[in-house]
């Protein structure tokens, strides 16, 4: 009896030191996410609130709107709306031509041995330790030549801040890739090769549909840090209508700053979605050494 | 594969790269588009005195026509294309760079040699002994001016204030109209302003050269004006700039001709000026103040960045790595949304919400998030912790995982406390796996312009510098402000040097990285 009650006794505060175990991490998850969304919860609630507000009195305000939202895609002094979709537009063709350029090289450092093979792979490296915004000087120096000739490259062109992106997209990119590449089995090209394939074929058709993943990965990872690029856009367009949102948001933080607090909660909140969304596609693959390059904050 | 194609007899196919004919055909067609393309621009940058760039395009289009005609640089050609834009877009950049932080580039030497003796060349002046004429005054929607002038021999011509000459026999020939008086009724868009508003427009005149260097003139009279003469000539044997109205010699001086009493002419051009940068930010005490402040910051901005971030991350990953923990997924999609916002949205909203009149931090306590040196620079950190934790955390996690539980038990049996085992065999083996990303997070936030310039612009400014400055600036924002004006003028040179000083610090602390991770070894070894 009295056996059973100490074992019963024992078993019952083990329960209790495991939800005492539990209990805690809970309270210190809430507070977590008390600190990481307090910022995001606060834009919510000023991009509904009709008035510019000073504090946050309730979550939603009284008379809470989308006017905002509206406001901000229609408004003609800021063209958000076309910020966004230049954002978009020079993300997107950087992303697709860093993930075309890069999975050339990598198919070629992966499957072919040659002279310059290690040189090369080590210069694309290295060169990747001088970033090239150092060299912003330069680059706005080279696209005021190039647009002297070819206006739709140079200065206050998205072409040319597209050229500029690409100019470091090999790098780590190929790294990432050539290492991706490096997993799928030989003996598939050679297959393809024994059949008679070139080695276009084989890219194409047999390698190109086993990396998409990575491929996949590799198109959000530049998407997301090209959308984020401020020093670059901001040196190189210079016209209002031509600014990606990041140099466009920016012009909120003048002297009307506090008029328009809401409206820029609105805008912020639109300009996140596109990120928002790739992130949580390749949230897993972050977690995983997959993305050793990609620093950010 | 090389078997293969050395099996094949050998052709005009193989000097051409190989392959069926229709790809050699392809790549023919592409490397003569490529080339004419390169040839093209490259000729278009040399006119417009862009040597070195035109040098570096035909170079790469070389090695295109090589890569691309040659069999044996076939694993190149798919990597030619990424190759091509990293040298065009990145090492050039860099090596110019490199070459601007030996020069005087700036304000004041800021257009090519050649371009600033031909604008200096172009400036005219009206001698005493002038050709005279008598004008009538012409306009065009534009607002540019024209003359129709006649001189006291007959000689008659139109110029206009934007430099163009028409003789009336050229004139004639376009078909022309002239009026009663003689005078063209309209040329282009230059119509005749009548003689009741020629006193109106007299002053607008009167600062204008109509005409070029060689048949110019300027107003003297409401009615009369003389022809000009050009005012300085180079002399290439002195390189030196002759008045030609004073006979004084303006000789090159750093890229700036200078007359024997110390007066310049405008433009200058950039020259070498050897280390000068370099002892400039050294021993000019004015530039080293706030550089050293500069400097000092930076580490400290990436070194504080880095251990608050980190000390967070892994806290949070120690308290929710519990496999019994409920929610778990949601707990960390909700906690790492500051890493998937962009960083400059959070650092607007930051910034907004420490504003001392709408900010709900700022409105509430304002010790001087913006204008207090030390409070500025906390801020800075509050929002970099909030940007960064869910990385570290993220990456944090990922490496507890990874340490095999049975050390730990090990560590148990041996009698180690909840703490010794942390100290000895977490904190360690964590450091190992994600050691190479801490410091390549110290480099990224060492050239972190994002969050600096959108914080306060790198503000409260350091009082009484030579150079723009702030309290918050990093390195790469004062180069930033040196570069593209903060409204003292620009000294792309002295940005330069700075930059230099970035990628000798940057590139060492990553090729260290490098070193230590193997990564550099890899090359040799993968397969």
């Amino acid at each position: 009896m009295s056996e059973r009650a100490t074992t019963s006794k024992k078993v019952g505060s083990l329960q209790a030191q495991r939800r005492f175990n539990i209990a805690w991490r809970l309270v210190v998850a809430v507070l977590a996410i008390g600190f990481s969304l307090f910022p995001v919860v606060l834009i919510l609630s000023t991009s509904i609130n009709p008035i510019s507000q000073v504090t946050v009195t309730q979550l939603i305000p009284d008379n809470a709107t989308l006017n905002n939202f509206r406001r901000m895609l229609t408004d003609e002094q800021f063209p958000f709306a076309r910020w966004v979709w230049n954002s978009i537009k020079v993300s997107g063709l950087t992303s697709l031509l860093v993930v075309a350029l890069t999975s050339l090289a990598a198919f070629s450092f992966s499957r072919f041995r040659f002279r310059l093979r290690k040189p090369l792979l080590r210069a694309v490296l290295l060169i990747q330790v001088f970033p090239n915004i150092l060299a912003v000087t330069a680059l706005f120096l080279i696209l005021l030549n190039i647009g002297r000739i070819y206006p739709g490259f140079g200065l206050n062109s998205h072409f040319g801040l597209i050229l500029v992106y690409l100019g470091g997209a090999m790098g780590f990119n190929t790294w990432l890739m050539k290492g991706f590449f490096d997993t799928i089995p030989r003996e598939l090209d050679e297959a393809a090769y024994i059949d008679g394939a070139s080695s276009w074929y084989t890219f194409t058709r047999v390698i190109f549909p086993l990396v998409r993943p990575i491929l996949a990965v590799i198109f959000i990872l530049t998407f997301i840090g090209t959308y984020a690029d401020y020093l670059l856009a901001r040196v190189i367009l210079t016209d209002k209508n031509m600014y990606t949102v990041a140099v466009g948001l920016s012009l909120f933080i003048g002297e009307q700053y506090s008029q328009r607090w809401n409206l820029f909660a609105a805008g912020a909140l639109m300009a996140a979605l596109p990120t928002l969304i790739l992130f949580y596609l390749i949230q897993n693959q972050l977690q995983s050494g997959l993305t050793v390059g990609a620093v950010k904050g | 594969m090389a078997t293969i194609s050395l099996a094949r007899k050998p052709g005009w196919g193989e000097l051409l790269g190989g392959g069926p004919l229709a790809s050699i055909v392809l790549r023919l067609v592409f490397v003569a588009a490529f080339d004419a393309f390169a040839i093209f621009t490259g000729w278009q940058l040399l006119r417009g005195a862009v040597a070195p760039l035109a040098v570096v395009l035909w170079l790469v289009a070389l090695a295109v026509t090589i890569v691309f005609l040659r069999r044996d640089a076939m694993p190149l050609r798919w990597i030619m294309p990424g190759l091509a834009f990293m040298v065009m877009m990145h090492i050039y950049p860099v090596l110019f760079t490199i070459y601007t932080a030996f020069t005087n580039y700036g304000d004041g030497h800021l257009i090519e040699r050649t371009t600033a003796i031909r604008q200096i060349e172009s400036q005219v002046y009206l001698p005493p002994d002038a050709k005279t004429y008598t004008w009538l005054p012409y306009e065009a929607p534009d607002g540019s001016y024209a003359l129709w002038l006649t001189s006291a021999e007959g000689d008659q011509y139109f110029a206009t204030s934007t430099g163009e000459v028409y003789t009336r026999q050229e004139l004639e020939a376009q078909g022309v109209e002239f009026d009663a008086e003689g005078k063209p009724v309209a040329v282009g868009a230059y119509t005749s302003i009548p003689a009741n508003r020629r006193f109106a427009v007299l002053p607008m005149l009167q600062p204008l050269t109509f005409g070029n260097v060689e048949q110019g003139v300027k107003i003297t009279s409401p009615t009369r004006a003389g022809q000009v003469r050009q005012k300085y000539v180079y002399d290439p044997r002195q390189d030196a700039m002759i008045d030609q109205e004073t006979g004084v010699v303006y000789a090159n001086v750093r890229g700036t001709f200078t007359s024997p009493d110390g007066q310049t002419l405008i433009p200058g051009f950039p020259v070498v000026i050897g280390v000068d940068n370099f002892r400039r930010l050294l021993t000019s005490p004015a530039l080293r103040g706030p550089l050293v402040t500069i400097f000092t910051w930076t580490v400290v901005f990436a070194a504080m960045t880095v251990l608050t971030t980190f000390v967070l991350g892994l806290l949070l990953a120690l308290a929710l790595n519990e496999p019994d923990l409920p929610l778990r997924r949601t707990i960390r999609v909700l906690m790492i949304v500051p890493y998937a916002l962009p960083a400059f949205i959070s650092v607007l909203i930051w910034r907004g919400m420490f504003n001392p009149v709408i900010g709900i931090i700022g409105s509430q306590w304002d010790p001087g998030w913006f204008s207090s040196p030390i409070f500025a620079k906390v801020g800075i950190l509050i929002v970099n912790l909030w940007l960064g934790y869910p990385y570290m955390f993220l990456i944090t996690t990922g490496a507890l995982q990874s340490i095999p539980s049975d050390l730990y038990e090990a560590a148990k049996v041996d009698g180690a406390s909840g703490f010794q085992q942390f100290w000895r065999i977490t904190l360690p083996l964590l450091l190992v796996a994600v050691g190479p990303l801490l410091v390549g997070s110290f480099a990224f936030n060492f050239n972190n312009f994002t969050i600096i310039q959108l914080y306060n612009n790198g503000g409260p400014p350091i009082p009484g510098t030579p150079t723009p400055a702030g309290y918050t600036d990093i390195l790469i924002s004062y180069t930033y402000k040196l570069a593209f004006g903060g409204g003292r003028g620009a000294d792309l040179g002295l940005a330069a040097a700075i930059s230099i000083v970035i990628f000798l610090i940057v590139g060492a602390i990553t090729i260290a990285n490098f070193r230590y991770t193997g990564m550099l070894e890899e090359v040799s070894e993968s397969v």
